[in-house]
């Protein structure tokens, strides 16, 4: 694994539907594919339960990247259109992140089914590099530094 | 208490813009009650008065100090500290103290660039030299000093031990007396408690225009519409921060046809204002594929400066990323 030097583990959050994407990285465990260490998942019961306070309050509390992941629209969605919720709300959150200057690559939402888990493991695998070679955002720290 | 029974009470401004000491003066006539139930140590707006008298004062002599603007310059926090010391209850008022407010908003940017725009690059300015403000001069007659400019703008609560917060830019007259007989009567609630606003209600709560299932097609600035005057602003397109904003203004904005642009902060039990408010306006993009949305939330202009229009600094990022930290 190349990490251009950067010798830190990233800590993403991965919030994963119930429905789809949990089962992939479920069923990604099971079947024991190689993915990466990094990502805490919490699941959740829809894609479109997650408040992007979750994703903002994941960033303030320390993550390096955070990972939104539900069914794929338009059919999939357990609950008929819990999905639409989320690519309303995320692609303007994506262009808030932008404005707060958080990199692009540190946030990531899309669809994974339950019958997709080599995907979910891929993702794992190259988000985890996408944010390492982003490297640490400690944004905590940031805040607390002292002001002159 | 003073010795003739009245309340002591101290005002103070730190970075506002003064329409909180307005909001003061907007009690009109009962502002010969407020004299008459409280003895001013401290107004610096109002009156002359210097720091050094406040300094003299012993610990917790004033009863209660409404403290009003951000905290931009290390005299702000000093001034925060102090007063902090000098009153028995301390009181955030007004939406700069409370959670940054339109100050707030320059946490997008840094103390250089922000110096960049003010003093060299705006079109008003004319300085050929390039001045900028030094926070130490050698004068013939010694070093003198000025208070130095942070970079990221805070709220009174983030420096200093608060005691309650009065919401609002400004806060309503009424709502403000009805502080100040809480204060008197002694019936204060909880400490950290939001007073002079609602406890429990948004701004649509109080909005009278009629509301129908959203489905919004397409998001306009104030400037490019006439609102109906019948049904809801949000309904018509128009980002209204009613659903995001804690009750208590009287719903004032929005009467007159104007979006309600969130200044009495955080829904009560919403932790972050802006979240909130995204998370209402884009669920309701008529949408019905990601590029269908992608396109019409694109149309938002600024989504931090229109989310958290009055509360960067109280969010939970609180500012732009600084570089190189």
């Amino acid at each position: 694994m190349s990490n251009n030097g950067k010798d830190f583990e990233p800590r993403i959050v991965g919030f994963l539907c119930n429905w789809c994407t949990y089962a992939a990285a479920d069923t990604a465990g099971v079947s024991r594919m190689t993915q990466a260490p990094n990502v805490d998942v919490i699941r959740v019961m829809c894609s479109g339960r997650v408040d992007p306070a979750f994703v903002l309050k994941a960033f303030a509390e320390g993550a390096d990247g955070v990972i939104v992941s539900g069914c794929h629209p338009p059919g999939d969605c357990h609950y008929n259109n819990g999905n639409y919720k989320t690519f309303r709300r995320m692609p303007l959150l994506e262009a808030m992140l932008q404005q707060y200057g958080i990199e692009e690559g540190r946030f990531h939402w899309g669809w994974i089914s339950g019958a997709e888990a080599p995907k979910w493991a891929k993702l794992v695998n190259e988000f985890t590099e996408q944010v390492r070679d982003l490297g640490p955002l400690n944004w905590k720290r940031q805040l607390s530094s002292k002001e002159e | 208490m003073a010795e003739n029974g009245k309340l002591k009470l101290g005002l103070y401004w730190a970075a506002s813009c003064g329409g909180c000491e307005i909001a003061i003066v907007e009690l009109r006539e009962k502002i010969l009650d407020l004299d008459a139930a409280a003895e001013i140590l401290f107004w610096p707006c109002a009156m002359d008065f210097k720091y050094k008298d406040v300094e003299a004062m012993p610990d917790k002599h004033m009863d209660v100090v409404l403290f009003n603007g951000a905290i931009r310059s290390s005299e702000n926090e000093e001034m925060a500290h102090l007063l902090r010391e000098k009153a028995k209850v301390l009181v955030a008022f007004g939406s700069c103290a409370h959670e940054g407010c339109i100050p707030g908003l320059s946490n997008l940017f840094d103390r250089e660039s922000t110096f960049e725009r003010v003093y060299l690059t705006s079109e008003s300015v004319d300085n050929p030299n390039g001045y900028l403000p030094q926070t130490s001069y050698q004068m013939p007659e010694g070093e003198v000093h000025i208070p130095t400019f942070y970079n990221t703008v805070k709220t009174l609560g983030q420096v200093e031990d608060v005691d309650y917060y009065v919401p609002g830019c400004p806060p309503q007259a009424p709502q403000i007396w009805a502080v100040v007989e809480a204060i008197l009567g002694g019936n204060l609630p909880p400490k950290g408690s939001v007073v002079g606003a609602s406890p429990d209600k948004t701004v649509c709560d109080e909005c009278e225009y009629e509301r129908k299932e959203k489905c919004v097609q397409k998001f306009y600035r104030p400037h490019e519409i006439i609102p109906d005057g019948v049904s809801c602003l949000f309904d018509q397109g128009i980002i209204c921060s009613g659903p995001a904003t804690r009750a208590g203004c009287g719903a004032l904005c929005t009467s007159v046809g104007m979006p309600c642009r969130g200044c009495y902060g955080p829904a009560p039990n919403v932790e972050d204002q802006g979240a909130a408010l995204l998370s209402a306006i884009a669920s309701v993009v008529d949408a019905d594929t990601e590029e269908e949305a992608a396109r019409i939330v694109a149309e938002v202009v600024d989504p931090v400066g229109t989310f958290y229009r009055f509360g960067l600094p109280a969010s939970m990022l609180h500012r732009k990323k600084l570089e190189g930290r």
